[in-house]
């Protein structure tokens, strides 16, 4: 992926006001122990020779759900122009685990990071008509402003942190 | 006042009171966003067109889309029930939740479960629902009704949501910032969620191809809503339905933008249920997911309730095309002031409101508030798909017109020579006409006041014709322009162009020295100026809904000025309200190429001085100044033809130093602001101009608007003289 696109995805991030990171493959469990903190729960990452530290529960219950203070999960893609990350939803769990904690951590390759909507329906069509059944843009944590101003962390994550996987 | 329109009168005033700031200042946060976020955009006009495009083809399509959806959903393990109508929905779902012995479902946010009622349904089978969207669940907890269609509870302030909340919960610490009143919110539904054995959402929009369904929300509760509980219900009108994921890209860059302001909203879901997550069974608080067992069920309710008769309505159609955004209502002038508790009927508010209320409610209900649409047309530009809602609102008032019935038609009798059936109220039709009220006023003037001339006491005009008085009437002149033009010759050698000046009715009996000026500027600039003997344009008529008579003018006007146009001459307008006739609303009543010759040759005054001096003409001819400060208020439909700039462009290169106001419109609005039902609240929104200019920066500049409306409404607001732009140009004599 270009520099342009990523120094865009940056930039969306900043204003955001979402953290993001690069790390290698070995520098993760480095990254991961600096942004989040106990208890952590998180799915497998689907990047060969890249895994989770031990310290992540990677086995939740809903309890833990209920307890955790951030999840990590994959992102499939990431979207310069918004910021987003494309969480797809999966056997092992992701839509919770991305979910319910109160700090999200997206781990997203380098090389999926996308310009913009249009590259991004492209890619999600394919995902779609081959059998994915969910994917959740999403672009910063969750938010409202029913109670009168806004208030980041409504029913999802307070935060998010991106960590962008350089391979 | 009648008992009638003093009641509509008091139910505005009071909402004006209890709601107008709340919702005022949300909805015009909402659209100044819209204003900025679309900017980031790279072709902001090319994206609505395509979103339009596509929901043209849906719409055109839709039986066979909703085939193609039918198969994908089966395929994918769910089910698609078409329901006819509410009680057919209610009654699926009903059953759906009882098969599952289901005693508790959450929501997420959806209008279209609003139309149904399907909580009330469900409720009397002693089935538990909650509305997880925090604001949906603030009315939930109030017993009251959403008064925006994304923002619901947007009329309550902090403080009444966090006195609502401390007295029905008793907190242990009362709670007051909006961060505590959240995470109350957040808490107390989570617990909810964890318990609830079905999930309801909307939908935004559904792919036929993949059976894919898209989900707008920031909070967060809607993901909770479909992943938590094995059985999903959604429900979402036909017309949600697209041909293709691809096909979502324009919207999901388009709604954020359109409703709320925001780039983008925190989750765009995309789900084709069932899904593949696990459910989370809080029942089971110990058993990793990884040992749920996941049998998901999952139903997509498409309701018809009157959309399929919309699609086949030539003029409802297109509100088949609405994506709710609400960017109608936040850039409303009217709605900003009272929201949707005025400016709504029993389900859907706002500019589009009415269609969607006539389509699925019947006219009844759109008639409650279909008034409330001036016709400002600030909406069409910020519709995210294009859709022509002031013509919906016309169509409507139209269809409501002719299913009223008036025994008093006598009192505008001889006022009225319009095309028109029974039926029509008397204050329309008084103001439809008003072309013929104008000839009568001008032949009395300034002899006697016209309406004493017209045997008509303001008093009677109030009670009977709902004329409020506290307006001060037009003063008609007994000099029209055309008497004072025919008494002249003209006085121009080897003249550069010829132009025939439209004498509107405003300018030809009201507001005549505007119309001198624009003679002698357009003279002084080398332009020949005819102003012909022709009819008005129907706008006064198109904006009481009286089509048939609206269209009788434009076949009248063209006729008028067909000659003048193949003899290649421009088409000069003052009145913006009726350049705006000839530019769009005459497509819908001329032959296409009609409606081309017309709009195409016809320019706004200001607009027509300014291409005469981009092409040299001098501008020396015309009243310049040495940095004389002018307060400009264009006009509502100037600014949606995108005619401000030129008027504020001539003014700068002739030496005067600008202000514009950014109000969406003057609050004036035609013969709105004389109506004695909406006289209040046409000088609240007008409030806004008024501390516009009014403001240190201001007060001492000249005023100039555009429209006759803004120079009537200024006049009653300033203390100071307004005129039009081209009065301050013209040369002096």
């Amino acid at each position: 992926m270009s520099t342009g696109t990523v120094a865009t995805f940056e930039d969306s991030l900043e204003r955001l006001e979402v953290g993001w990171t690069h790390a290698s493959p070995d520098e993760l469990a480095d990254v991961l122990e600096g942004v989040c903190s106990d208890p952590t729960i998180g799915v497998e990452l689907p990047y060969d020779g890249v895994d989770l530290p031990d310290w992540v529960n990677t086995d939740p219950t809903p309890a833990d759900l209920r307890e955790a203070n951030a999840g990590i999960t994959a992102a499939g893609l990431g979207i310069a122009d918004y910021g987003s990350v494309v969480v797809q939803g999966t056997p092992d769990g992701i839509e919770p685990v991305s979910l319910f904690g109160d700090l999200h951590v997206a781990v997203l390759r380098r090389s999926d990071i996308v310009p913009g909507m249009p590259e991004a329906f492209d890619w999600l069509g394919e995902e779609f008509r081959t059998g994915h059944s969910s994917a959740i843009i999403a672009t910063g944590p969750s938010a409202t402003a029913d109670m009168g101003a806004l208030v980041k962390g409504a029913h999802g994550p307070k935060e998010v942190h991106v960590v962008i996987l350089d391979e | 006042m009648s008992k009638a329109r003093e009641a509509k009168a008091a139910k505005i005033r009071q909402l004006m009171e209890t709601e107008g700031d709340a919702v005022g200042t949300s909805t015009r946060g909402f659209n100044e966003g819209r204003y900025q976020s679309v900017q980031t955009l790279d072709d902001y006009e090319g994206l609505k067109s395509e979103a339009r495009a596509i929901k043209e083809d849906a719409i055109e399509r839709l039986p066979e889309l909703i085939d193609q959806l039918r198969e994908t959903v089966e395929s994918n393990g769910g089910t698609l029930y078409i329901a006819d109508d509410a009680a057919d929905a209610n009654q699926y779902i009903r059953e759906v939740c009882e098969d599952k012995e289901a005693e508790r479902v959450v929501k997420s946010k959806s209008m279209t479960s609003e139309e149904i009622e399907v909580n009330e349904d469900l409720e009397a089978a002693d089935i538990d629902v909650v509305e997880t969207d925090l604001g949906e669940w603030v009315l939930q907890v109030a017993d009251e009704s959403p008064s925006h269609i994304v923002a619901p509870a947007i009329h309550k302030s902090r403080e009444a949501i966090a006195d609502l909340f401390n007295e029905t919960f008793e907190p242990d610490e009362p709670l007051e910032t909006a961060e505590e009143l959240t995470m109350f919110a957040r808490e107390q539904l989570g617990e909810l969620i964890e318990g609830a054995d079905v999930g309801m959402t909307g939908a935004n929009f559904i792919t036929a191809d993949t059976g894919t369904m898209a989900l707008v929300t920031s909070e967060g509760n809607a993901r909770k809503t479909a992943v938590v509980p094995d059985t999903h219900v959604a429900v979402a009108g036909v017309e949600k339905v697209i041909p293709t994921v691809e096909d979502l890209r324009p919207f999901v860059e388009l709604i954020g933008k359109s409703g709320t302001g925001q780039d983008i909203t925190s989750y765009i879901s995309l789900l084709t249920p069932p899904v593949e997550s696990p459910t989370v069974d809080f029942d089971a608080p110990d058993a990793p997911l990884s040992e749920t067992e996941t049998d998901r069920d999952f139903h997509l309710v498409l309701i018809d309730n009157g959309r399929f008769d919309m699609r086949e309505d030539d003029q409802l159609r297109e509100t088949l095309y609405c994506i709710r955004c609400s960017a109608c209502s936040n850039v409303c002038a009217n709605f900003q002031h009272v929201g949707g508790h005025a400016f709504g009927g029993e389900t859907y508010s706002g500019g589009i409101g009415t269609g969607w209320e006539a389509g699925v409610e019947g006219l009844d209900s759109a008639a409650e508030f279909n008034d409330l649409c001036t016709g400002c047309s600030r909406c069409t530009t910020a519709c995210p798909v294009e859709i022509d809602i002031p013509w919906i609102n016309t169509v409507v008032r139209d269809r409501v017109n002719r299913g009223e019935v008036s025994e008093l038609d006598w009192l505008v009798e001889g006022l009225t020579p319009d095309e028109e059936p029974g039926g029509v109220s008397l204050q329309k039709r008084f103001f439809g006409n008003f072309e013929t009220a104008a000839k009568v006023g001008s032949f009395f003037a300034p002899v006697s006041n016209w309406a004493a001339g017209l045997g008509v006491s303001r008093d009677l005009m109030e009670r009977f014709l709902g004329i409020d008085a506290r307006r001060e009437l037009p003063a008609f002149q007994r000099e029209t322009l055309k008497d004072w033009f025919e008494n002249r010759t003209s006085r121009v050698d080897d003249p550069v162009r010829t132009a025939v000046l439209y004498p509107d009715v405003y300018t030809n009996h009201v507001q005549v020295e505007r119309g001198k000026a624009a003679v002698r500027t357009l003279e002084a600039l080398g332009v020949d100026v005819i102003v012909p003997d022709v009819r008005s344009s129907g706008r006064a008529p198109l904006s009481q809904g009286m089509i048939a008579t609206a269209e009788d003018h434009a076949h009248d006007v063209y006729a008028g000025l067909a000659e003048h146009i193949d003899d290649g001459r421009d088409i000069v307008v003052i009145e913006p309200s009726d350049l705006a006739m000839f530019r769009s609303e005459y497509e819908k009543f001329l032959p296409e190429k009609s409606f081309e010759r017309i709009s195409e040759v016809s320019y706004e005054v200001m607009e027509y001085v300014f291409g005469l001096l981009e092409h040299g003409a001098d501008a020396d001819a015309l009243s310049t100044s040495e940095g004389e400060g002018v307060a400009y208020h264009s006009h509502c439909q100037q600014r949606t033809l995108g005619l401000e700039g030129h008027t504020e462009a001539v003014l700068s290169d002739l030496g005067y130093d600008v202000a514009t106001s950014d109000v969406e419109c003057c609050g004036m609005a035609g013969s709105f602001g004389y109506k004695s039902e909406y006289y209040e609240l046409s000088v609240d929104v007008g409030s806004e101009l008024q501390g516009q200019f009014q403001s240190d920066e201001n007060r001492d500049r000249t005023v100039v608007a555009s429209g006759t409306s803004c120079l009537e409404q200024l006049d009653s607001l300033l203390s100071r003289p307004t005129q039009h732009p081209i009065q301050l140009v013209a040369p002096r004599r």
